[in-house]
């Protein structure tokens, strides 16, 4: 039963904390073991998530590098829906792409639904608003300082947007591991595009929500333990890839 | 390629900002040759009017012609700023910004990159971050990027407002060089000192209006108008 | 940059269709992949069959759903009376029935709504509805959800009706199992998910044995004449092998602590 008000529970803190120890335990040892089947949906939660922002950042960080840059008579109200975009419910982002890729749906032929492709297609549509807003916002701020130098040296659009881009690279960064971030975290969407079937579309976190089902919560929060590890590591290799780190600055 | 972009014709020209006039009508001619000084109290409307022949500023009414087509027109200038613009670049990558902008291989800049570094004593920082540099290095940075173009015509607003003695000196060592080279100067300036030493002629400003422009050994002597002489003795005019 | 993207578009694809043994999908139901039994049978379907079935784990209303779409090649529920229908309209070919297991009523260990006193399960449902105590329904058409349905209806209650402590969640067997655990509630739940489900906190099996409560699994396979991709004879020879002796063994086999979960019982096809 639960406690009265004001009255510590104790037994179910202790429970809890005896949970929490349990999963960190779980997850030392997935890890020591190098499970087979943790080494699996951990490199497939990767390529699912990599892909997605390759594919993600190729169309959001042009995109929005050219937001900052190009007057047109809608550009407020692209830039209103795109952030409005950034807030897209994984859920039904995982819906619509499971109904145009059902066998009876428009695409259906391509047999994608319940494939690490369909997956990766639900993921760029969630992330690339988010890594085009963050890329527009950083590259509004730098297109205020190079405006008058790009112009008066008599760039095309294109020569200023990979000026733009080249010169704002840490700041799209930030943009595309904000998109990993929400890619690799997220579950809605791929639980029902993916079907989380094991050996084919099972990641990181669908396994959790899984577990979680089964009330396995010491597996579960070891599973998230690799999760949050793997995206730690991500951000440090591709912070050292970039030497960022290099020079001082931000 | 014609030979010359110039002369530079403003007929009725005026710019606006929602609505607002902020400088003229202006008639003036920028004849092949020559340094030109342009003056006049804050506010008066001499960055408007550079930017307007370069291009930066909109016409609202009147005309700005050069000779030549315009991609032809707008390649044979350059501009430099009161504060410089920076690249988030080393000073080499600044330097060969503009010739990379042009098609120039990498190799082929190289030596004209290196060489226009030594002209401006930074051709040991040149894997610096250009971010880092002092004002006075950074200007002589922007000048250098802009003259590495080869323009017909350089136009500067007050490049040295902010800068020190020397770096004053230097500079206007190099603009003075870059003129008898033949590249038509156009330049805003606040320094009475500087404007005697560098103009050929002079642009004075005023309200918004081109009030006085003329050959500068005339205007120093003898300007033509009460407010021009008022400016030349230190007074205060608005 | 195109270069890149192109080459990993490339490898996701490459990847996707990688085939390694003959694959086809089925769709199951939460409590049949809960029970653990799916773990037991697949790497013997494989081995026997070379078939790599996997496995889409959703209610039996979505499944019924995907099986109509041509999204999975079979389905295994346990829902008569959609299964039926599904089966007249012609989206499946026939219902095979291949096994079965039991629900169970769950709630907290002393029992204050008293059903472990029922000798049926209408006895059950009157004792919960008169002691508005919480109650933990799945509410999301699944098969357990409309076996809950129909034992109201059966006692001659409408759900719809009660107050507050009937508490419809929308999820599956394990998150309402983690609902009911949290709350201290009673709920329906099938045997093999209760006894595999980790996380039981108070809550006891309390009523159980009414032939009211059998939950019978069948195997539909998907009409190939509605979806020409439908992998039909893989399929069939995964039905060949559901209905064998060894299939058979391996179902009846089946313990969790040491408790018989599932009892094989296919007969031919209605």
């Amino acid at each position: 039963m639960s406690p009265k008000p004001g009255q510590v529970d104790r037994a179910g803190l202790v429970h809890a904390m005896s949970d929490i120890f349990e999963g960190l335990k779980a997850a030392f040892w997935l890890l020591v073991a190098l499970d087979r089947d943790l080494v699996e949906i951990t490199l497939r939660s990767l390529q699912v998530s990599l892909s997605a922002l390759v594919i993600a950042s190729a169309i959001g960080l042009p995109f929005g590098t050219w937001l900052a840059i190009r007057r047109f008579r809608h550009r407020r109200t692209a830039i209103a829906v795109m952030n409005a975009l950034m807030g897209l419910p994984p859920v039904v982002v995982g819906l619509v792409v499971y109904m145009l890729f059902s066998r009876t749906g428009p695409f259906g032929v391509f047999g994608l639904l319940f494939t690490p492709a369909a997956m990766i297609i639900a993921q760029v549509i969630i992330i690339t608003p988010l890594i085009a807003s963050i890329a527009h916002q950083s590259m509004r701020e730098l297109w205020a300082d190079y405006h008058d130098l790009l112009i008066s040296l008599n760039t095309g659009h294109w020569q200023r947007i990979r000026t733009l881009m080249w010169d704002g690279r840490r700041a799209l960064l930030t943009a595309s591991l904000a998109g990993f971030g929400r890619a690799i975290g997220e579950v809605g969407a791929i639980m029902i595009v993916g079907g989380n079937i094991d050996h084919a579309t099972r990641v990181l976190t669908t396994a959790i929500a899984l577990e979680t089902g089964k009330g396995d919560f010491a597996l579960a929060l070891g599973l998230g333990c690799v999760l949050i590890g793997l995206a730690i590591v991500v951000n440090l290799a591709i912070h050292r890839l970039s030497r960022t780190e290099r020079d001082g600055r931000w | 390629m014609v030979d010359t972009i110039l002369p530079l014709v403003l007929t009725g020209a005026v710019a606006k900002r929602r609505g607002k006039r902020l400088i003229g009508p202006i008639d003036a001619e920028i004849g092949p040759v020559g340094f030109t000084i342009v003056m006049g109290p804050n506010g008066s409307g001499k960055t408007t009017l550079l930017r307007l022949m370069h291009g930066l500023q909109r016409l609202a009414e009147g005309t700005v012609d050069w000779q030549g087509t315009q991609i032809d027109v707008q390649k044979r200038q350059a501009y430099v700023f009161q504060n410089p613009i920076m690249l988030r670049r080393s000073v080499k990558e600044n330097l060969s910004y503009p010739l990379s902008l042009r098609g120039v291989s990498k190799s082929s800049a190289t030596k004209t990159v290196n060489d226009w570094a030594g002209r401006i004593h930074l051709d040991r920082a040149l894997e610096q971050d250009a971010m880092m540099l002092s004002g006075g290095e950074k200007q002589k940075l922007a000048l250098a990027r802009a003259l590495i173009q080869k323009p017909d015509v350089l136009f500067l607003d007050e490049p040295c407002a902010n800068l020190d003695g020397r770096a004053t000196r230097e500079i206007e060592e190099l603009l003075l060089e870059t003129s008898r080279a033949g590249t038509r100067i156009v330049m805003a300036t606040h320094d009475m000192g500087q404007a005697r030493r560098l103009a050929t002629d002079v642009m004075f400003m005023l309200q918004g209006n081109l009030h006085e422009f003329g050959a500068a050994k005339q205007f120093f002597a003898q300007p033509e108008t009460p407010q021009a002489r008022a400016f030349l003795n230190g007074d205060i005019i608005e | 940059m195109m270069r890149i993207v192109l080459s990993a578009i490339l490898l996701v694809f490459a990847w996707g269709s990688a085939s390694r043994a003959e694959q086809m999908k089925l769709a199951v139901t939460t409590s049949f992949h809960n029970s653990g039994l799916a773990d037991i049978l697949l790497p013997a379907i494989l081995r026997d069959t070379g078939l790599d079935v996997q496995l889409l784990v959703v209610g039996t209303g979505q499944a019924l759903r995907l099986g109509r779409a041509g999204d999975v090649d079979a389905i295994l529920v346990h829902s008569r009376a959609d299964e039926v229908e599904f089966v007249a309209r012609g989206y499946g070919t026939y219902r095979r029935e291949i096994m079965y297991n039991d629900f169970v009523f769950v709630g907290p260990a002393s029992d204050p709504a008293a059903i472990g006193a029922a000798k049926n399960a209408t006895q059950v449902m009157h004792a919960l509805a008169l002691a508005k105590l919480p109650f933990v329904s799945r509410g999301d058409d699944s098969g357990t959800h409309k076996k809950e349905l129909s034992l109201w209806r059966a006692a001659g209650l409408d759900h719809t009706e009660f107050g507050a402590w009937y508490r419809a969640v929308g999820a599956g067997m394990g998150a309402a199992l983690n609902t009911g655990s949290a709350m201290n509630a009673y709920l329906l739940s099938d045997r093999a998910s209760w006894q595999n489900f980790r996380n039981k906190g108070d809550l006891a099996i309390l009523s159980a044995g009414d032939p009211a409560l059998i939950n019978q699994y069948a195997y539909i396979p998907v009409n190939p004449d509605l979806h020409g991709h439908i992998k039909a004879n893989r399929a069939a020879r995964l039905e060949i092998w559901l209905t064998s002796d060894s299939a058979k063994t391996l179902i009846n086999d089946y313990k969790i602590s040491g408790m018989t979960m599932f009892t094989f019982n296919a007969r031919s096809a209605d």
